[in-house]
Formats: structure tokens, sequence, C-alpha cells
């Protein structure tokens, strides 16, 4: 079999050393690193994401696939750096100011890393500075903001008016989720999306960045 | 440990079969079946001919309670066991003989059609947590005679699990137990791999009509199990106590054990029944109603006691449409009748006083099935104790989803629903179109239907059992059986 779909079928397992092994290989046969990556790793975690969609797998298996997705990236991001390749999508993320709960906000961050993109988590309690700094330090392609508590949930419009005042709004997207948030307030508060669950998220953030 | 429930004391359940043996002993029972009060005569009953009056004797009894196994299995068409009813285990089939249908498409009910019996004989290929499929609903597009073999034949021919049915007429046994010869190969083979069961009624009080007590007779003549279902109505055709009623049903029950055993020593049985209350405002017999439910698991105490496995009706409701009361009332049903240990669990599907089958009922009942098979495999340490270990790997890696406690035990601790039950967050749930409980079962049911896998059976087989039907069907008129699609 192709080692590619090797690749493919070991990450869908959960087989991270399986993975980070075929990697290997496949780096030695010169296959192009972009071509490990979208027709290996990310190959594979599309059909994770599907097979979880459809309840045919749970989230426990999609972060076996994205553990097995980390080993096969940590080998091949130097070659990425080296190539000037980018990732899919850097994205920073983080609780609002005010907010400790973030049992969502790391679950969304392991599987948009697991998906590929490149996370800049900024951990819980983040300022509205702090989230627009790193946006643009990184060049981040979206920025994402989780809070668990209604008295916080207000804290995301303060980071979105810092956005527009530094000129980065409509240029990085801004994605909301968290148990109190909803569709209605992504829009009123000027939000791009609003994302129920990890995997939802994942799936905006991939449309965002399909045409870079 | 199991999670049990039970409702008769020490003594109380001694009181009842004792009282229960000493009416069939001095009242007796009506049985309108020459034959049949004569075999009980020459075992020393006291028969009288003109009013069908057989008084019964301790003897009697003893030696039908003594014959009758403890427990058997059922095997589906392939031969492969698929129903164990022995000790406390649990098992679902569909409730039976509805005689309409729930449609999804104008929410109101109409006759069934063989179409209808098709897609539901196909959906129970797929309805993982019910072991056995049942004759749940008649036809009406085939001559009323034939619309009892005419069910057991599509069951056969579209699902592979042993079926829960019975004969509607004398005549029909013939055919129904050929159509089991046919996929059995020999009577030989049958007796050792049940297919069926057959459902037989006493009338209350204390009576068996001709053709009920024949099929007792002939399917003990080739070993087919039986279920009597006794069906007593509390405050109408039965004392309006629950003691009363167990009382007559107890009666009505080990009359009928009598009559197969004697035929036949050693014929599987299951203890069974249909009993209710009735309901003095609406003159309806509710199997919903909690009573009736306390009834049906208190017998089963009593069959367990006489060493017999046992059967009920139970688990199904009253409601008209897939409502709240259809929930509540099928979940109680589910989990008291499990929680009892009721061998075979008669119900799923059903609505109307067992007189409606709905297809996405029977979609929603799997799943309470599922849960109350997870409900009783009780709470027990997997690899606990001690947890300091698995508190600390908590703690360093920040979560246990992918922990290999978690991976090993993750599905045998938690049920997981199908998506007919609703778990998802709010947002989710009016993306997905914030469909009804009806909509979502409905859409499962299809996505059952587009999987859905034919029976292995030979060719041959296949063909014996269209010859069979047909030839069946020409003996009442019909030259041609409707068209069954593939």
């Amino acid at each position: 079999m192709d080692i590619l779909k090797q690749i493919s079928e070991s990450l869908q397992k959960g087989d991270h050393e399986k993975v980070a092994m075929l990697t290997s290989q496949a780096i030695e046969e010169k296959i192009p690193v972009k071509k490990i990556l979208d027709e290996g790793l990310i190959a594979g975690m599309n059909v994770v994401g599907e097979e979880f969609k459809h309840h045919r797998i749970f989230l426990p298996s999609v972060l076996l696939a994205a553990r097995a997705m980390y080993a096969g990236m940590d080998l091949i991001k130097p070659l990425m750096i080296r190539d000037n390749i980018p990732t899919i999508g850097k994205v920073v993320i983080g609780t609002i100011k005010g907010d400790l709960h973030d049992i969502g906000k790391n679950l969304v961050g392991i599987m948009l890393k697991g998906a590929g993109f490149e996370v800049i988590d900024l951990g819980n309690d983040v300022t509205p500075d702090r989230f627009v700094q790193a946006a643009k330090d990184e060049k981040a392609d979206a920025v994402g903001m989780s809070a668990l508590l209604t008295t916080t949930m207000t804290g995301m419009k303060d980071v979105i008016e810092l956005m527009k005042s530094e000129g980065i709004y409509g240029k990085i997207k801004v994605i909301i989720g968290g148990a109190p948030v909803n569709r209605e307030f992504a829009e009123q508060i000027g939000a791009d999306s609003y994302a129920y669950d990890g995997m939802k998220a994942v799936e905006i953030l991939k449309e965002y960045v399909k045409d870079k | 440990m199991r999670p049990t429930v039970e409702f008769l004391e020490e003594g109380l359940l001694e009181r009842i079969v004792s009282e229960a043996i000493d009416i069939l002993c001095k009242i007796g029972v009506e049985i309108h079946n020459k034959p049949v009060l004569e075999m009980l005569a020459d075992h020393g009953a006291d028969v009288r001919m003109d009013n069908y009056r057989a008084t019964l004797t301790e003897k009697i009894i003893n030696k039908a309670l003594v014959s009758a196994p403890s427990s058997f299995k059922l095997y589906d068409s392939m031969g492969n066991e698929a129903v164990d009813l022995s000790e406390d285990n649990v098992n679902f089939t569909p409730g039976s003989a509805a005689i309409n249908i729930l449609d999804y498409e104008t929410g109101k009910i109409r006759k069934p059609t063989t179409s209808d019996y098709i897609r539901y004989a196909k959906l129970m290929t797929r309805m993982d947590h019910i072991a056995s499929q049942s004759t749940a609903f008649i036809p009406a597009d085939v001559e009323a005679k034939i619309s009892d073999s005419y069910r057991l034949f599509l069951s056969l021919l579209y699902c592979e699990k042993p079926v829960v049915t019975g004969a509607f007429t004398i005549d029909a046994f013939e055919i129904m137990k050929d159509l089991q010869l046919a996929v059995r190969g020999s009577g030989e083979e049958l007796a050792k791999k049940p297919l069926t069961i057959f459902s037989c009624c006493p009338t209350s009080p204390l009576k068996w009509s001709d053709v009920t007590s024949q099929n007792v007779v002939d399917c003990a003549k080739y070993m087919i199990p039986v279920e009597y279902i006794a069906m007593p109505l509390a405050g109408f055709m039965s004392p309006v106590t629950l003691v009363g009623t167990l009382v007559q049903h107890t009666a009505e029950t080990l009359s009928g054990l009598a009559i197969s055993q004697l035929t036949n020593p050693g014929t599987p049985v299951l203890y069974g029944g249909s009993p209710a209350i009735f309901d003095v405002r609406y003159e309806t017999t509710p199997m919903g109603a909690i009573e009736t439910q306390m009834i049906d698991c208190a017998y089963n105490e009593i069959g367990k006691y006489l060493d017999l496995p046992t059967q009920a009706y139970i688990g199904l409701s009253d409601a008209k449409l897939l409502d709240a009361q259809a929930g509540l009332e099928t979940s109680i049903g589910a989990i008291l009748a499990a929680l009892s240990g009721i061998n075979n669990i008669s119900g799923p599907g059903m609505l109307d006083f067992e007189s409606c089958i709905s297809l996405e009922k029977l979609v929603l009942d799997n799943q309470i099935c599922g849960m109350t098979q997870r409900l009783i495999r009780g709470i027990v340490p997997k690899e606990d104790f001690p947890m300091i270990d698995r508190m600390e790997e908590l703690l360093h890696e920040q979560h246990l989803l992918i922990s290999d406690h978690t991976m090993k035990y993750l599905n045998e601790e938690h049920f997981m629903p199908s998506q007919t039950i609703d778990r998802a967050n709010r947002s989710r749930y009016e993306e997905e179109g914030g469909l009804t409980l009806n909509q979502r079962a409905h859409q499962e049911a299809e996505e059952h239907l587009a999987g859905y896998k034919k029976p292995g059976l030979a060719d041959d087989t296949v063909k014996d059992l269209v010859r069979l039907m047909e030839e069946e069907a020409k003996k009442y008129g019909m030259d041609k059986l409707p068209e069954r699609e593939e």
C-alpha cells in the first residue's frame, strides 16, 4: 500500500507510533513534505472528523487520532519551516478575562492541532490586549474565545472593539464558544462565527482558511 | 450486583399458589375441546363433557410442574443461539398482533399492508437491543384466514431473528409448523433448536377455547415452545385486588401448563400473561397502568418460584401517538420488567392497548431496551481500586479521554444511545433541524432500512417457504400473494 495511505489509516486508528515511523520513512523516501501533510496526515484526520460527526466513532478516538497527528507533525514541522510551507492555519485561543473555565477551550485546542492548525493557546483569564497583541504578532488567521459564565461572556465584545480600533477586525476572523454563548450573541457582538463544540470549530476554521 | 425489584413477600407468594391450586381442584377449568378433556380425565381429572368442565388434581399440577423445563433457548433461522430464557436473563421482543399502524406521513392510523410488514421485519434486523422478532401486526391485504401464517412467512423471509407468534385458528397451526420445518429441515432439528414461541391465550375467567387449547396440544407435539397469555382484568373479569387477580392468573396459567405437559412432558413453556386492571371510567384495559405492570412483575415472581422461565406483555403504552405518555409508560414497564428479571419482555413498538404498531416507536423502544439492559448490569468496579494512579494521570494529562482505562471500559460503562435520543447541545440541536423525537426516530428508521441486509437463508429454503405460503393462500381463494419488494 501507498505509504501516504498507510499514514492516513494508522492515524485513523490512533496509532501514533506507527504514524511517526511511517512519516520518517516518507521523509527518507523524499516524498514532498506538503504531500505527506495533505495526503497522509490531514487526509486521515478528515476521515476521523466525518466518522465522529456521524457518531461512528467517539471523542476518545478523535483525540487518539489527534495525538497521532502530532507525532507526524513533530517530524515534518522543521521541514515545513525550512521549505517555508505554512500550516493550514494559525489560531490564537483563550478563555475570556475573568473566566478560569478552560476545559472546553483545551478540547478545542487539541482538536484544532489534531486537524493540522497551529494553535497559540493563551490560557485562561486572557485580557483583550493579550488577545489582540498575540493575533497581530503571530499573524493569526483567527482568534478563538471561550467563556463559561454569563458575567464574563460580555468581555468578548471588548476584544472585538479593540480589534476594530487596531484595524485587524475583518482581517482576522473571530470565533467564539462556551456554554452561555450562542449564534445570536455572536451576531450581536460582531463575531464572525459561533461553534457549539470542538469539531464544529474545526469545521468552521477549515472553511475560513480553505482558500489560503 | 444486579439490581432487582420484588413485590411479593414470603408467605404471600406461597398462599397465592396454593389458593390457585385449590381453585383448579375445586372449581376446575372450562375447556371447549373434547380430546383435551379426555386426556385430562385419563390423568385423573374429574371431567364433565356436558359443560366442558375439568376439575384438576394436585397430582396433575405437580406432574406438569416437574416435567416443564426451567429454561430454554431460541435459535435464529440460521441455527445460531439468539435468546437465552434462563435465570434472570432479560430479552426483549416487540408486542404482537396489532391491527393498525401509525402512519408517519399522515400521523393517522390505518390498516397495515404487506409492504409495512416487510419494512418492520427489515427494521427488526437492525434493532440491536431487541433479541427476537414477533409477528407484531396483521397485514390487512391478505385473506383473514391466512393472516397469522402470512405474518410468520414474511418474518422468516426478511429477518433471521426467532419469532414470537401464534395461530388464530386450529388449521393455521399446520402451515405455521411447516414453514418452520422448511427452515430447520426436520422435526428433530426444530425440537432441538426452537425457532418460535406460540402465544396461547386462555379466556378469563378459567376458560380455554377449542382453538387455543388445541394450539397448546399441537405445539407440544412438536416441542414448539408456548407462552401462556392469561388476561384477567382486575375489577371486571377478576377480583379488583392485585392479589386476587394474581391468584386467578396463576390458576389459568397452571391449567395451560397441565395441558401441554400431559400432552408431551418436557415441552418448553413460558410462564407469561397479559393481565391488566380494568379502567372503570373508560371501560378499557390499560397496559401502561402502573398496577398492570405490578401484576406482571408479581406473577413473574410466581413463575420463578415454580421454576419456570417467564414472559409478560409489559413496556408498552396506551398513548395514541409517540408522545410523552408513550415514553413514560414504556420506560416504566421496561425498567420494572428488567429489574424483576422477566425473561421475555413483549412490548416494544406498541401503542393504544396493543392495537397499534409504530415503527418510530419501535426505534425509540430499542433505545429504552438498551438503557434497561445497561441498568441491570448494575454498578461494578472495573480496575477502580486503588485509584491513586488514575487521579495522578488525570492531574498530569489534564483529562482522561484517551486514558487506557477509558478506552477499555467506555463501551461497557456508558450506553451510547442512537441519535433518536437527543443529547446535542441546544445550538447543535437547532442547527440539525430542531427535529422532534418522532422525526428523529423516523430518520433513524430510514437509515436502518437503507442499511438492510437480507437473511442468509438458502435459495431452496426461500423457494420452499414461498411455495408453502402460495399453496396455503390458494386454499382460501387467493391465487396470488401481494407483491413483495426485495
